[in-house]
Parts: structure tokens; C-alpha cells; sequence
């Protein structure tokens, strides 16, 4: 028998997988609609390299994702921009070993 | 601040726009915080390849239960509580001593998570999708498993409504075993054809 391998490589994976299932859950989209851009996505990305379906799989969960929330209205693609830098500032920002949060100016 | 490697450890840039993401979709009210944990809780811990292997096991003991459940799956697997959010119709496909199944999602990675959980690393690969169709015995070969030239292969390609589970042979030697017995020789790649059950050990 071999080691059961982690359910997922990395806590990200989980993350960006949950939100997408909870979003589907309370009826955000429909999975087809979810498969459907996923499936351009990976197409997509698998173009320029062959996708091995580790960090690279996942990284094109989170660019469908962000893709399926924009198409709807929900999340603009500079909000998501600002919010990334803040979270990259707060991580440089925090001494090791404390917990990490974002400074908003608009919160 | 300068830049003295006392700060914490800079995530990679999917793993920031996944909070970037986060913090938007809570903010918005649009996740339940508890809710994405729960989720993450229940993949990690709860849902997993022993439910499909629960089921095989039943399968290959009770000849009336195989009947019903190949025949129509979908209110046992409901009332068994292996069914999935995502409204998927899920099809069982049985190996015979001339056919072997195997599944594959050349769209992207659909694959029956209330009975196998989250698909491993190679099923969600380029190598794996583009090749399952084309060159499956190559594939089988590549995973060990070397089938006679006479055994027909069956490839599946999953979709968003529908999803396969093969049901592998019951091994030779297992005659009188119990259902909690053929469970753990039922692994995960027997479910997705790209193994065998696993022969008994004494």
C-alpha cells in the first residue's frame, strides 16, 4: 500500500476549493457553469506548458474563479488588485509568528 | 521596514489572491466563513475513497443490493448519503472478465467527490486527460497494470452532470469474506480503473 497523499498540497488549494464549493452551495453558480470556465482556463494554460495538476491545476482554479466572479459582477478586478496588496504589505509587515491581517483605508 | 527576513514568509502570489478573494467574498457576505471551513474540514477528514470502497464491498456481497444500484443508482446512493452538491448523475460501470473501465475528465477534473474524495494529482494532469483517451493501454501500462491484448478497454469521460465509478473484479481467493473483510483491498485506482483491487494477502 502506499501513503494516503494529503488531501490537498496546500492550504491555498483548500482555500480557493471551499470558497468556490461554498459559493455554489448558496447558489452563486451552477457546477456546469463552474466547469465550463474552468475548462477554458485549464485549455488555456495547458497551451504554453503541460499542467502537471499540482500548484499549476490550482492556480487555474483561482484564475476561473476570479474570471467566473467578474463575469458576474461580483468582485472587479482592481478591488481583488488592492486587496492582494494589501494582504503581500501585511505579510512583509508582520513579524514571524504573529497572526497576519490587512490594513483597509476603506474598511 | 527594512528588509531583515523577521517578517513572516511571504505566501506565493495564487496563494495571496486566494486571500485577496477571501477577504472580498466575506466582506461581501457572499461566503459564510464557517461555512468554507466546513467544507475544507469535510474533504479533509470525512469524504475520502473508503465511502466508494464501502460501496464496492456491498456491491460484490449482496447480489440483490448490485441488481438495484446498477440499475438505478442515484436514490440509493442519496438515501447511503454518498451524493454530491453539485446535482451530479452518477453512473456505476462494472469490470468483466473481458472489459475493463476506466475514467478520466479531459475538460477538466470532475470525479465522484462524495465516493473518492478530491482526485489525486495525476488525475487532474495534462498527461493524464489528453492520454486516457488516446493511448489507454499505454496509460494502464504506465500505472503497472498490464492488461491481456483479448481485454477490451472502456474509457469514461466525465462531465459536470455526470460521473463514473468502476466497479473493479472481486479478487480470486476472496470467496466467504465479509463486507468490512473486501473493504480495504477496494483502493481508490480500482475505482477510477486505473488499478486493480487488490489480491488477498494471507
Amino acid at each position: 500500500m502506499t501513503q494516503p497523499s494529503p488531501t490537498f498540497e496546500a492550504p491555498w488549494h483548500a482555500d480557493v476549493f471551499a470558497l468556490t464549493v461554498a459559493l455554489h452551495d448558496n447558489g452563486t453558480f451552477d457546477w456546469p457553469e463552474w466547469t465550463h470556465i474552468f475548462g477554458s482556463v485549464l485549455a488555456q494554460q495547458g497551451c504554453d506548458q503541460e499542467l502537471d495538476g499540482g500548484d499549476d491545476y490550482f492556480t487555474a482554479w483561482v484564475i476561473a474563479l476570479e474570471e467566473m466572479l467578474s463575469r458576474k459582477g461580483l468582485a472587479d478586478s482592481e478591488i481583488l488588485s488592492s486587496l492582494k496588496t494589501a494582504w503581500t504589505q501585511a505579510y512583509l509587515d508582520t513579524p514571524h509568528g504573529q497572526p497576519v491581517q490587512i490594513k483597509r483605508a476603506d474598511a | 521596514m527594512p528588509h531583515d527576513h523577521a517578517h513572516t514568509v511571504l505566501p506565493s502570489d495564487p496563494a495571496l489572491r486566494v486571500k485577496a478573494l477571501e477577504t472580498l467574498l466575506v466582506e461581501k457576505g457572499l461566503v459564510d466563513p464557517a461555512a468554507v471551513q466546513e467544507i475544507i474540514e469535510t474533504y479533509e477528514h470525512r469524504v475520502g475513497p473508503q465511502n466508494g470502497a464501502k460501496l464496492v464491498a456491498r456491491i460484490w456481497s449482496d447480489p440483490e443490493f448490485k441488481k438495484a444500484i446498477l440499475a438505478e443508482p442515484m436514490p440509493i446512493l442519496q438515501e447511503l448519503g454518498y451524493y454530491g452538491r453539485q446535482g451530479e448523475h452518477m453512473v456505476l460501470v462494472e469490470n468483466t472478465p473481458t472489459l475493463h473501465n476506466m475514467v478520466v475528465c479531459t475538460l477538466c477534473s470532475c470525479y465522484p467527490w462524495p465516493l473518492l474524495g478530491i482526485p489525486p494529482g495525476w488525475y487532474k494532469s495534462d498527461a493524464y486527460r489528453a492520454r486516457a483517451v488516446r493511448e489507454p493501454r499505454k496509460v494502464l501500462a504506465e500505472f503497472g497494470l498490464n492488461l491481456p491484448d483479448e481485454k477490451n478497454i472502456r474509457v469514461w469521460d466525465s462531465t459536470a452532470e455526470i460521473r463514473y465509478l468502476v466497479i473493479p473484479e472481486r479478487p480470486k481467493g476472496t470467496e466467504g469474506w465479509s463486507e468490512d473483510q473486501l473493504v480495504p483491498l477496494v483502493t481508490r485506482d480500482s475505482m477510477i480503473g486505473t488499478g486493480l483491487a487488490q489480491a488477498p494477502t494471507q
